[in-house]
């Protein structure tokens, strides 16, 4: 039998430059196929160049075939009718695959009577059918609703409905899980797998993350540069890969499942958090501003660090993780609660003092492009803490040098431009910067999720060094379980503006004990195509999106989309749902807290 | 790329120095771009023909000529004579003088004030913000042009620098509305967060991130400022306000001479001229270092 899809020889060019060289792939009917690589290694453009949706500068050569019909080449019109009825995409950016001002349902609606000839009627029930399949609440009610009322979640699911509205022979997945929390990356992937057992598609999903495509893929492809490295069945890619630069790859991707030794800190505490609050005003009105509610960003957060510590700050986004960075960095009395670093109180510090204690808490941030001022040199950059601490010129012309060295740079490359560096690089500049006044403690905010796995296990590795010869604490802010695994001693999961559960990093991912934290660490994929498959049986899928933080919940706030508050008794339930679990040190912040291994 | 390969030597000296810092490496970038290069001796050149210009020749610009109407460009009047026999050259190298101050000075002050303004209310926010567009719309709702007009003569004792100040008080509003939003923008980017919590001064982080980062919009709006100035030096001075018969400015000579285009072209065309090369050398110099500060910008080498 011949292929589904078979694309041979594909070459494809972005103004002359190679993007794609020689790619040969094949699906079968109903197979998964995993193309994975980092950046830039053309697993977008290979996709894009089946469907013809790659940019008016791209050239393309070689041949995709679909069930022996030539689709390079093809006329639009030819195209155009293929797209959606046998081959459909789900893209990574969901906010921007929905035009922001015609109803969800309508919009499927639209895909179905695309290439089929039914009444907008009937378009319309199936469209509602669509949604219930890929488990939308209240299907009939949401499909009257706009792209932006939906969460982003939701808008995936959405788009997977659309893609599916025609019973397509193939679905391109470009990275559908990137841009989502690890919670709502389960739930989707779940869907994508009913999806495919109900239509029976085969499924050619990218992306980046190991972990997804061990879950999902029958067969990997690995890409490098534009070309296809390795291609075979799943476990044999996983088990046995051939090249050396699979193994590098899997062996750079940091693993939840592997425990590290880390070593228990008893030196003086360095930041000591309870209770912190920071709520924002919800204003209305344009002349005169009325506070019509109030967004709590933070409520409830506990920290402790000691010195030569990393504690990793865990949650989804929205929690409050990076509120709470904020609220600390800027050294005021907190609104609610109490902030000690180095025992020391913000807020009640002289101008002096508050300088001083700058000097000893520095920051990195998520995105080495955005945190670097593009206008000014790497040298300048490095220097502009020094600057303001008032070193003098001596000084900073023989720091900046020894810094990049530090960090393993260059020191020539001190007049160039953050824009002439590459991702890791730039963080790295990063780090410089922070480290130039000799903190004592580092926050971390995302350090390395806008990397690239190699880079990353360099950042990393980095990080631990500088750690160990510096003597740092680091408060490590991360959404991404392995990395934290992989770096941190301690953890301290957040939920909806609270912290819920902390303690040693393995004891925590060992033996979790709130039940947001099982769910967290279950839905966290692992790169391993047997452990990953027998994982999806025991899978804890939460149910639905974070609540709103502007609301304030009595009793416990996670109780909405708890899997262990239904199986509680009357009484329990009646305590969940009044009383605030309290939380004190280390432990769950739980009121029937049972340790359930999930890893 | 050529950025990207640096003669060993040049790598070896660049360890044991210490790093150039901004300023340093924007001059270079300027000064490696030969049209920038070209518009800055241009400009030298144009201020030194102004200010030596009229030691140059034995007629002063208020003289008059009564035996030579009209005459031609010849080896007696080098530029000609206007129509009550004025010397061309003198006339418009003392405009020239009077064109080049106010135009530059008017571009640097209405630019100026409007990145300061435009940068602190954006920043800071609040009722500083709202004070300061206030003031904005107050001064954008004025018939500029009504009140330069009422207030000038008044500052005649004041000299030509107040006459400079009142322009550049009515030409920066509008530039200093898109700063502040452009600020708005930049305030939330890391990069300012980052050193915020560096614990960089307020004014500091205007001056070393917002404003560079604002630059290029600065430069070509200053670039434009300058040729505008002169045009409305101009306006004012044909309704009797600004620059005053017998003394003359470019505008004044452009004015004038315009009727006389086509019949007699050396009273119009040497003031026009000059007018043109004058704008097109700050453009030149403009671009040019719109380039230095843009580092992702191709036109500059390092």
């Amino acid at each position: 039998m011949s292929p589904l899809l078979d694309i041979r020889g594909l070459d494809v060019d972005f103004d002359g430059r190679p993007a794609v060289r020689d790619v040969h792939l094949t699906l079968d009917r109903g197979e998964v196929l995993g193309l994975v690589g980092e950046s830039g290694s053309g697993k977008s453009a290979t996709a894009l160049a089946v469907l013809g949706l790659l940019p008016g500068n791209a050239v393309t050569r070689g041949s995709v075939r679909l069930e022996g019909t030539e689709l390079l080449g093809a006329g639009e019109r030819e195209l155009t009718r293929i797209r959606g009825s046998r081959v459909s995409m789900v893209f990574q950016d969901p906010l921007s695959a929905f035009t922001p001002v015609y109803r969800i349902g309508d919009q499927i609606a639209e895909a179905v009577r695309a290439h089929r000839d039914v009444g907008r009627e009937r378009a319309r029930e199936r469209a509602v059918e669509l949604l219930d399949l890929v488990g939308i609440p209240e299907p009939a009610l949401r499909a009257r609703a706009f792209p932006h009322e939906f969460s982003g979640g939701m808008r995936q699911r959405a788009m997977i409905a659309m893609a599916l509205a025609d019973d397509p022979d193939l679905i391109l997945a470009d990275e559908p899980t990137t841009a989502l929390d690890v919670t709502i990356q389960a739930q989707i992937l779940d869907v994508l797998r009913t999806a495919r057992r109900e239509t029976g598609a085969a499924l050619l999903l990218v992306s980046h993350d190991l972990g997804v495509i061990a879950g999902m893929a029958d067969r990997v492809a690995v890409m490098r540069d534009g070309r296809v490295v390795e291609q075979g069945p799943a476990r044999e890619v996983f088990h046995r890969p051939r090249e050396p630069y699979t193994r590098q790859l899997l062996a750079a991707v940091p693993r939840i499942d592997t425990p590290r030794r880390t070593a228990r800190a008893d030196g003086e505490p360095v930041l000591r958090v309870r209770g912190l609050t920071r709520t924002f005003p919800v204003l209305q009105g344009s002349v005169v501003r009325r506070r019509t509610g109030t967004v709590y960003a933070a409520d409830g957060v506990d920290l402790d660090i000691r010195r030569g510590e990393t504690l990793a700050l865990v949650g989804e986004s929205g929690s409050g993780k990076s509120t709470t960075l904020f609220e600390l960095l800027e050294l005021a009395q907190p609104e609610a609660g109490t902030v000690e670093l180095f025992g020391q109180r913000p807020g009640t510090l002289t101008k002096a003092e508050t300088r001083a204690l700058r000097r000893r808490v520095q920051i990195v941030f998520q995105d080495p492009m955005a945190s670097l001022d593009p206008r000014m040199p790497v040298g300048d950059i490095i220097a502009e803490p020094l600057r303001t601490q008032g070193a003098g010129k001596a000084v900073i012309g023989r720091r900046v040098p020894e810094l990049l060295t530090r960090v393993g740079l260059d020191p020539a490359h001190a007049d160039r431009y953050p824009h002439e560096f590459s991702g890791g690089q730039r963080q790295r500049i990063g780090i410089a910067r922070a480290l130039s006044v000799e903190p004592e403690l580092l926050v971390l905010d995302e350090p390395v999720s806008a990397l690239d796995v190699s880079v990353q296990a360099e950042v990393l590795d980095l990080l631990r060094r500088l750690k160990e010869e510096l003597g740092l604490a680091y408060l490590f802010v991360s959404h991404d379980l392995a990395v934290v695994r992989n770096i941190a001693d301690r953890v301290s999961v957040m939920y909806l503006g609270r912290t819920v559960e902390a303690g040693p990093v393995d004891e925590v991912f060992a033996r979790p004990r709130h039940p947001y934290t099982q769910a967290l660490l279950s839905a966290v994929p692992v790169p391993d195509p047997d452990r990953e498959r027998e994982r999806q049986g025991t899978r804890i899928l939460l149910q639905g999106d974070p609540p709103s933080p502007t609301h304030r919940y009595d009793g416990c706030r996670f109780r909405a989309r708890c899997p262990l508050y239904p199986t509680l008794a009357g009484d329990e339930q009646k305590r969940c749902a009044h009383e605030v679990p309290e939380f004190e040190g280390d432990g769950a912040a739980c009121h029937f807290p049972r340790v359930r291994e999930v890893l | 790329m050529s950025t990207l390969i640096e003669p060993p030597e040049a790598v070896a000296e660049a360890v044991t120095a210490a790093p150039t810092g901004r300023t340093a490496l924007v001059l270079r970038r300027f000064l490696r771009n030969r049209s920038a290069l070209f518009g800055a001796v241009l400009l030298l050149l144009l201020f030194l023909l102004a200010f030596a210009g009229p030691y140059l020749t034995p007629w002063s610009y208020d003289h008059i000529d009564y035996g030579a109407l009209r005459s031609a460009p010849g080896p007696d009047h080098w530029w000609g004579t206007n129509r009550i026999g004025q010397d061309v050259f003198a006339q418009t190298v003392r405009g020239l003088q009077k064109s080049l101050v106010i135009g530059l000075l008017v571009a640097v002050l209405a630019t100026g004030l409007a990145s300061l303004v435009g940068a602190c209310a954006g920043y800071f926010g609040g009722w500083t913000d709202r004070l300061l567009m206030f003031l904005v719309d107050l001064l954008l709702v004025f018939p500029a042009f009504l009140i330069i007009a009422i207030i000038s003569p008044r500052l005649r004792s004041g000299g030509w620098f107040a006459f400079v100040a009142l322009l550049a008080v009515f030409a920066w509003m509008i530039t200093a509305r898109v700063v502040r939003s452009m600020t708005l923008s930049l305030k939330e980017r890391e990069f300012v967060r980052a050193a915020r919590y560096m614990g960089v001064g307020p004014f500091r982080i205007i001056w070393r991130h917002v404003l560079p980062n604002v630059a290029s919009f600065l430069i070509i709006d200053a670039t434009i400022q300058v040729g505008g100035a002169v045009m409305s030096e101009t306006a004012l001075s044909y309704f009797g306000f600004g620059v005053q018969p017998p003394d003359v400015s470019l505008g004044t000579l452009i004015a004038s001479g315009t009727g006389a285009a086509v019949t007699y072209p050396w009273m119009f065309f040497f003031a026009a001229g000059l007018l043109v090369v004058f704008v097109l050398a700050v453009n030149l110099v403009g671009d040019g270092l719109r380039d230095a500060l843009d580092p992702t910008s191709k036109g500059a080498r390092r």
